[in-house]
């Protein structure tokens, strides 16, 4: 009854209501099973409450590290590209370019164990085990120079491994440090000398510019003609999927564009990695264009596994079934490779994304 | 066919010499004077005389194809996978206050997922009487508040800690969208639970791969949190976290979590990814500020600006904008031409409501001199919204967040806009 009246105002809606309110509540739900519970909550916490039994060391990590990790976040933790670094950074944290990584920012190990164990690798989440987590863990504070190469982390001693920036870190202040300057009667009329102009982002130039130089999505002008100025939306609806097949080979046309277009839709769980397309480039993995009917490992200027390298050599060709084996089981197919994606689990999905990788990706 | 070609050709012809006749009479107290009669007046158009779409056309209708250019936009080089990324809201094409889902800015850490109705789970677990799982009827069934409020990512405005560095509102203040939801409040599903004295934590986390993750203090979480469905009328769509979200009025955006699937109840806060490594305040002496919530009063410009610079010439120019606190409501905004020089009010146009987007507007007889345009937020706590220069003389230039200085814009006489610091 008094959850109701703090929730409606109307004494009108109290009354309707209030019938169905128990003492107990509204009795909608029902109890979470033990089970549930334990898949779902896997919360860690600085006091080590939430910790798994289980034990890991670094060298075993290392291992771990280098299959799911290192594709991104490079053999030492050193990050590649844009893709964060976990480890250096030590000392960092006042020069103009902080590096923040678990040894030079994080406060706590638990919350890399935590982070891990629910959240990497990125596109396989909830697929590391409480003693790889362990593993990988102790490699990231050995890879900060934190512990030695024969430390082993388990759930009795994480407690004591106390992170070098444990004490960085303060409670928002604002109310004290900034509230009490920034709450003046504001000055309106000749607050200060005129100004000038010391600084202009064109100068930079990193907008995002219209095909015309001018900053992304400038309104065009009002009163121009709106033919000259839209786009017909039935040209740009018919203009793109032409765009997409003109290069395509006559394997590709083969496809059901339908095939395709949901091909296109799986391969957003590739795209974090994989470029394709007009003007695509390596990135974290090599670029799609021209796989389909080629030698494995063959994209230029991409720095493949040993693995994928050798699998090339002894003759292996993506094909509809080769690629398709691939996809289905990554690790499995290709032994030490470094993609790290667990694969596609649906035989559907595997032949859509062939689909659109052969048609998008045709030279 | 041949008439269509006609009439165009008439148009355009008009056209030009309203613009050129526009050009060399702005500024004249009087309205200009039409070089003839206009044909789209004078002439029967087409769409005045037969069909239009009929009903059905398009069962859940787009906008007209004229307004394409209103879409969420991305900077690519900010991040290094679209799936865990940002994009920007077009503030510059947008009024009122209400943004439309469609062009809300969106921010996922492993994508936007699709999760049905039926799908859907809710655990309350942790520190409490009885853990509980909800499916979305029995959510549906809980009494439902109302709330409008905007959503802020904590890093909007962040790549402008160094200086000015992008054209555009829609990139330097576009993380921000604000709606109406519909939902319950989660104050009534933590009772149902029953929390227990030493739970002063909740953990509230989503059912996407990131299960990015917060921490909130149970005062917050038993205040005005909505667990919510709706958004401005409709259901949630994808990309804000369909079926059900999270909305913590006043907070910073990544606290809102999507797809939300389990609150947890915890005497601490968990220390999560996001709220340790990320989302938390570097300063210049290298120690950082945690647990900084709140989005402080800011304001910004939205037209003129550098995506929506001034093409009718001198005389009367609407300047229109966008306030917001996270403390409250907005008690007033200050506009300046001058850059901080000289202030006037401007007015606040529609309701303005405590922690949501606020519109004002000024209204000036550009004389067509260029212009150092800034506006400057004032809460109803007294919070006058600071220069980035007064922020950066505390925090430094290593923040990141909560960037709420205020927005530079020098409009030349041509009318086109720049983003610039001034000093």
């Amino acid at each position: 009854m008094s959850k109701l009246a703090n929730v409606l105002t109307g004494a009108a809606l109290l009354a309707v209501t209030a019938g169905a309110a128990q003492a107990e509540g509204f009795g909608l739900g029902r109890e979470a099973l033990p089970e549930e519970i334990a898949a779902w909550d896997v919360a860690v916490l600085p006091d080590g409450t939430g910790l798994p039994e289980g034990s890991g060391d670094v060298w075993t990590g290392e291992e771990v590290f280098a299959d799911a990790c290192a594709a991104c976040h490079g053999d030492f933790a050193e990050g590649i590209d844009s893709w964060p670094p976990l480890a250096g950074g030590l000392g960092s944290l006042q020069d103009r370019r902080p590096v923040k990584t678990v040894g030079s920012y994080w406060p706590y190990a638990s919350t890399v164990w935590d982070y891990i164990h629910r959240s990497m690798p990125f596109g396989a989440a909830q697929t590391i085990s409480a003693d790889d987590t362990y593993a990988m863990v102790a490699y990231i504070l050995y890879s900060n120079g934190l512990v030695e190469d024969d430390f082993v982390l388990s759930h009795e001693n994480f407690t004591e491994v106390v992170l070098p920036n444990a004490e960085g870190f303060i409670v928002d202040d604002r109310a004290e440090t900034e509230y009490p300057r920034f709450s003046a009667e504001p000055c309106m009329s000749e607050c200060r000398d005129p100004v000038e102009i010391t600084k202009r982002a064109v100068d930079l130039g990193v907008t995002p510019e219209d095909a015309d130089g001018k900053p992304a999505g400038t309104l065009p002008p009002i009163m121009a003609s709106a033919e000259a100025s839209a786009p017909e939306a039935t040209e740009t609806a018919e203009a793109e999927p032409a765009a997409a097949e003109e290069p395509a080979t006559e394997m590709a046309a083969a496809y059901d564009p339908e095939l395709v277009s949901k091909g296109e839709r799986v391969f957003n769980k590739c795209k974090a990695c994989h470029k394709i397309g007009e003007g695509a480039r390596n990135g974290t993995g090599p670029h799609l264009n021209g796989v389909i009917g080629h030698q494995a490992g063959a994209i230029e200027g991409f720095r493949y596994s040993k693995a994928m390298l050798e699998a090339g050599e002894e003759g292996l060709v993506w094909t509809d079934e080769t690629l398709g084996a691939y996809l289905a089981d990554p690790r499995g197919y290709i032994p030490r490779n470094k993609m790290s994606f667990a694969g596609l689990r649906k035989q559907e999905e595997i032949d859509a994304v062939i689909a659109y990788i052969a048609t998008a990706g045709a030279m | 066919m041949s008439d269509d070609t006609q009439k165009g050709t008439t148009r355009r012809g008009f056209l030009g010499t309203a613009a050129a006749a526009g050009g060399a009479v702005v500024g004249a107290a009087t309205a200009a004077r039409a070089s003839g009669p206009d044909p789209l007046i004078t002439e029967v158009q087409d769409w005045a005389s037969s069909f239009g779409d009929p009903v059905d056309a398009t069962p859940y209708g787009m906008p007209i194809r004229f307004e394409s250019h209103v879409v969420r936009r991305n900077v690519e080089w900010l991040t290094e996978s679209p799936v865990s990324s940002i994009n920007f809201t077009p503030i510059h094409a947008l009024e009122g206050t209400i943004t439309p889902q469609g062009c809300a800015f969106e921010r996922h850490h492993s994508g936007a997922i699709e999760l049905t109705k039926a799908d859907y789970r809710l655990m309350i677990n942790g520190l409490v009487d009885k853990p509980l799982v909800f499916t979305y009827e029995d959510l549906m069934r809980f009494p439902r508040a109302s709330t409008t409020a905007f959503c802020e990512c904590a890093a909007n405005g962040g790549m402008e800690w160094g200086g000015a560095q992008l054209e555009g509102c829609q990139f330097t203040q576009g993380m921000i969208h604000n709606m109406e939801y519909i939902g319950v409040p989660l104050r009534l599903l933590l009772e149902e639970a029953g929390v227990q004295p030493e739970g002063t934590w909740i953990y509230v986390e989503g059912a996407d791969a990131s299960s990015n993750g917060r921490s909130i203090p149970m005062e917050k979480a038993m205040d005005d949190v909505l667990v919510a469905f709706y958004a401005n009328g409709e259901a949630l769509r994808k990309e804000h976290g369909y079926p059900v979200r999270l909305v913590v009025p006043g907070w910073e955006g990544n606290m809102w979590v999507k797809w939300l699937r389990r609150v947890g109840v915890y005497h601490a806060a968990v220390e999560s990814r996001e709220e340790t490594s990320k989302y938390t305040d570097l300063m210049a002496d290298g120690t950082a500020r945690k647990w900084t919530w709140v989005m402080d009063a800011k304001s910004v410009i939205t037209s003129p600006s550098p995506q929506a610079p001034i093409r009718h010439g001198k005389g009367p120019l609407v300047i229109t904008g966008l306030a917001w606190s996270g403390q409250g409501k907005i008690a007033r905004v200050d506009v300046s031409l001058d850059g901080g020089v000289n202030w006037q009010e401007a007015r606040l146009t529609g309701d303005v409501k405590s922690k949501a987007l606020t519109r004002f507007h000024l209204d000036i007889d550009w004389d067509g001199s260029e212009m150092i345009l800034q506006s400057r937020a004032i809460d109803e706590t007294g919070y006058v919204q600071p220069t980035k220069d007064e922020l950066r003389e505390i925090r430094g230039l290593n923040n990141v967040y909560h960037n709420n200085g205020i927005q530079t814009w020098w409009v030349r006489e041509d009318g086109e806009v720049e983003n610039v610091e001034v000093g």
